[in-house]
């Protein structure tokens, strides 16, 4: 090893990881790339990929074991990207490490002649849906996927969406229209042919029944569509069909500017509102470099676990409630309106606030706001007390899902499964304890977490987590610090007011801000948080313009979903639904 | 036989109050519900929301009643029926009130477990006829758990039997003049509960219609005049069951001061409140829990009941 060492000029200040992999693993043709984010980053070769993967996740000290996020970017219309190597299409494999608590990024550059890499699906099992996702917003072949088709398109849609020279708009193209022998085609299409996906109609005594389980079903929180393969009342395989809520936050991302995609990130996982512009505009303010004053701060941790608390509230009772429990979702409900109440009087809107702001949030607190905030952290204490005797002290309730759907740590990270979902299992790991972001490391919790990763441990590592969010909050009351709520800084979007008519500079950026948006300079951040169903983040890619040049958004129940097989096989139909309501899922989030 | 049975007034007065009461128990459920919830329920169709009923009955009458190309008409059609039917002439048993009620049988507890055993075939043909995976599968579970439940449902009311030395209903009623059967027959009542409850599906028994796992189980296809005989169907076995367990284990009409007409009303008022509280109370059993539960403690305890009161009652006589 030590010939390819010398072999290879490894610069100073090259990060331990990479050296690694060169002294190790010879890996001589790369590119270490700067970001924003201070994520490592190299360009590797195709040839090498498979190479320096597998190294990472099984035999670098420490691995990185979790794929956190695999997408791809069009760099065809890119004009910063100065020493990196050229590339038409690059395809970003984003590993995060448990051990080490870092992250390393690892991309390829391709180009439009040979648009193909081989997959990973054999090292992360989680790999096979990004894989499926590239190809069908990029059209990347991974060589060797075993079911490389359409995961969010329709199967009849022509060409890759995310690709630069996609339309975007409905005015780019024809007048839409559905005659009937074009919904006699798109329908035939979406018919489930189970030997498309390598399941038997029969075995040796039986014949199996095929249960179309969605797109519209009471239990399938959205459009949402599983294929069932049944045994009687038993599965033996499952296959979730995703992307009839596709909306294409993505694409959108790159027409709107900066400042007007907020509202866009509240609809992603739209029980999380606000909680959901957080990664967002912490990756924009990385980007434009802007220091966040401390009382904006406070009030993003405590917006934010407000929304957690109103998520996790609607999550519980919907919980209950698909275990044929009736009542507790109207007790939870009622607790749901309350935080409704507090944050409309705070940003003026319910589910979907926006309130966060590029520098900072939209409005400082209102007159009277502690009141109100202090009447419900006293109240919701008691009420989850009463709760636990309703719903987790239910004997029926325990015995439909303890010991259903489970999983065990080694699985769910092998599955990329985030938050509570991976808590569940006994592995402690917060990203709001282990790499604390807007301040988070200024507040006192816990991690809760459970022992045997089943439907029960799902729903009681999120109970446990309300009650740490009311803390959380409480601490926010307590110690609400004064000062602005906005940077002074010519990034943020909308500027404060007050200087802008003392100077025409300030003004002019005002101006310019309001007007066209924010001119971010270009670079590239990744900002993960740890939002209500797990890990989600916002890769953003400035190429120095008013809009996002690409904005990949990760979130977590994407990975989760594609873990229903897994923890519905040798079931009965009624635990599949008690699973789905364990994973806490929204198809928005999934399909974005 | 006793006297003034099964008069033409009686007849049409009990068919006519116990579909009155059916229906209106649409409107008294959702209002109880809702109050347990902490909500209001249907409150601005006439005074207090009572006229939701009839405006639900308008609207499913104007409804399309749509047949479904795919399922077997006739058996689709004929299926509701069963259910409605069965149990209206459940009732004919039901003792009211001395001199109150249709019919006298010295077998009218027979008659009744005979009756509410064809219920099933009306689930069964409903599944069956709707050619539609969702409703199968309700049917199949109808099938398993109802005939399940029918053993210990008949076992358990033997002990009642057994003290009452009689199958007449009219007969057990007056045999619990020094007591009611729900002290000597505890365990029989609790048994009975759960068996009527999983015989009638209603929630948390509701398995073969499970909303959330089967959409609407074995009714499913059924849309207007067809969903809602299923819809009274299943509040008549509600007031047919707790009219039962009244009778059986709590004295029927018997008790001081009020018309005794009065006092059987009022009970089974209270046991189809218990009903409803059930309902909004509990989760659902999975089909194979509920299935082993009835078959591996069910029947021991009903069978256990059986034993000890057999043991008693001869130890008495002997």
């Amino acid at each position: 090893m030590a010939t390819s060492a010398e072999l290879i000029e490894i610069p100073s200040g090259t990060p331990q990881i990479v050296r690694d992999l060169a002294e190790q693993k010879g890996i001589r043709d790369f590119t270490i790339q700067p970001t924003c984010d201070g994520i490592t980053t190299i360009w590797v070769s195709r040839q090498d990929l498979r190479t320096v993967l597998n190294y990472l996740k099984r035999e670098a000290a420490s691995p990185y074991t979790l794929l956190f996020d695999l997408a791809a970017i069009d760099e065809r219309q890119r004009i910063h990207r100065q020493g990196l190597p050229d590339s038409d299409f690059s395809v970003i494999y984003h590993l995060l490490s448990f051990e080490r608590n870092e992250d390393i990024r690892i991309k390829v550059a391709l180009s439009e002649a040979s648009l193909s890499l081989p997959t990973i699906c054999d090292i992360w099992p989680s790999a096979n849906w990004y894989e499926r996702e590239a190809w069908d917003m990029f059209g990347i072949v991974f060589e060797g996927h075993p079911h490389l088709r359409r995961i969010l398109m329709p199967p009849t849609w022509q060409g890759h969406p995310l690709r630069k020279d996609h339309y975007a708009r409905a005015t780019e193209m024809e007048a839409f229209s559905l005659p009937d022998e074009r919904q006699e085609i798109e329908q035939d299409a979406l018919r489930f042919v189970p030997e498309d996906w390598g399941m038997r109609r029969h075995s040796e005594d039986t014949d199996f029944m095929f249960l179309n389980m969605g797109p519209n079903h009471p239990s399938v929180h959205g459009a949402f569509r599983i294929a069932l393969q049944l045994d009687g009342e038993e599965i033996i395989d499952a296959l979730p069909d995703i992307g009839y809520h596709h909306r294409g936050a993505e694409k959108m991302a790159e027409r709107q500017s900066w400042h007007t995609y907020i509202p866009y990130t509240d609809r992603v996982d739209y029980l999380g509102g606000s909680l959901n512009n957080l990664p967002y505009v912490l990756a924009v303010e990385r980007l434009a470099g802007i220091e966040v004053p401390d009382r904006a701060k406070v009030i993003r941790v405590m917006i934010s676990e407000f929304y957690r608390l109103a998520s996790h509230l609607l999550f519980y009772g919907t919980y209950a409630q698909d275990v044929g429990q009736m009542s507790p979702i109207f007790y939870m409900f009622i607790d749901r309106e309350k935080v409704f109440d507090i944050l409309e009087s705070i940003s003026g809107a319910r589910m979907h606030s926006s309130y966060f702001r590029i520098g900072g949030v939209a409005l400082d607190l209102p007159h009277g706001w502690d009141k109100r905030v202090r009447e419900f952290v006293d109240y919701l204490p008691a009420r989850l007390d009463q709760y636990d005797k309703m719903v987790m002290n239910n004997g029926i309730l325990k015995r439909r899902t303890q010991g259903v759907g489970s999983y065990t740590t080694a699985e769910a990270i092998e599955w990329s499964a985030t938050g509570p979902n991976l808590r569940a299992t006994g592995l402690a790991w917060d990203y709001r304890k282990a790499r604390p972001y807007s301040g988070y490391e200024d507040f006192e919790f816990e991690i809760p977490t459970a022992t045997h990763g089943d439907c029960y441990d799902r729903c009681l590592v999120r109970v446990e987590e309300m009650r740490q969010s009311v803390r959380i909050i409480r601490q926010c009351l307590d110690n609400m610090p004064e000062g602005p709520f906005k940077a002074y800084h010519p990034l943020t979007t909308p500027p404060p007011k007050a200087r802008t008519l003392h100077d025409i500079e300030t003004l002019i950026q005002h101006f310019l801000n309001v007007s066209w948006g924010p001119v971010i300079p270009p670079g590239e951040a990744c900002i993960t948080v740890e939002a209500t169903k797990g890990l989600n983040g916002y890769y953003l890619t400035s190429d120095g313009g008013t809009l996002s040049y690409r904005t990949r958004i990760r979130t977590p129940s994407f990975p989760h979903l594609q873990m229903i097989p897994l923890m519905s096989r040798g079931m009965m139909v009624a635990d599949m639904i008690a699973i789905l309501a364990s994973i806490d899922f929204v198809m928005a989030d999934v399909d974005r | 036989m006793s006297a003034g049975l099964g008069g033409a007034g009686d007849i049409i007065g009990i068919l006519a109050a116990t579909i009155f009461v059916a229906a209106m128990l649409i409107w008294v459920e959702r209002r109880m519900l809702a109050i347990w919830q902490d909500r209001l329920g249907p409150n601005r169709v006439g005074p207090l929301g009572l006229l939701q009923v009839m405006a639900d009955m308008i609207k499913m009458f104007f409804k399309e009643d749509w047949i479904p190309p795919f399922a077997d008409k006739l058996v689709f059609v004929l299926a509701p029926t069963i259910v409605f039917i069965t149990m209206l002439t459940g009732f004919a048993v039901i003792p009211f009130a001395p001199g109150v009620g249709i019919i006298d049988f010295n077998f009218g507890l027979l008659y009744f477990l005979a009756l509410s055993s064809l219920a099933v075939y009306s689930i069964v043909l409903a599944g069956y006829a709707s050619n539609n995976k969702y409703s199968l599968l309700g049917a199949l579970r109808a099938a398993a758990q109802t005939v399940s439940y029918e053993v210990f449902m008949g076992l358990s009311i033997m002990g009642v039997v057994m003290l009452a030395g009689t199958f007449n209903l009219r007969e057990i009623v007056e045999a619990q003049r020094d007591g009611w059967f729900i002290v000597p027959q505890f365990a029989g009542f609790i048994i009975f509960l759960i068996a009527v409850i999983a015989e009638s599906r209603r929630a948390p028994l509701d398995l073969p219609e499970a909303e959330q796992e089967l959409v609407a189980g074995f009714h499913t296809e059924y849309s207007g005049m067809k969903f809602g005989m299923f819809f009274v169907g299943e509040y008549l076995a509600i007031i047919l069951s707790s009219a039962m367990i009244v009778t059986l284990f709590f004295g029927g009409w018997l008790g001081p001061w009020l018309p005794p007409l009065l006092w059987f009303c009022l009970k089974t008022t209270v046991g189809i409140l218990l009903f409803i509280l059930l309902r909004g109370a509990l989760p659902r059993p999975r089909y194979d829990q509920l299935m082993s539960f009835g078959w591996k403690v069910m029947l021991p305890v009903a069978l256990l009941n059986l034993l000890v009161t057999g043991a008693v009652v001869l130890s008495l006589a002997g």
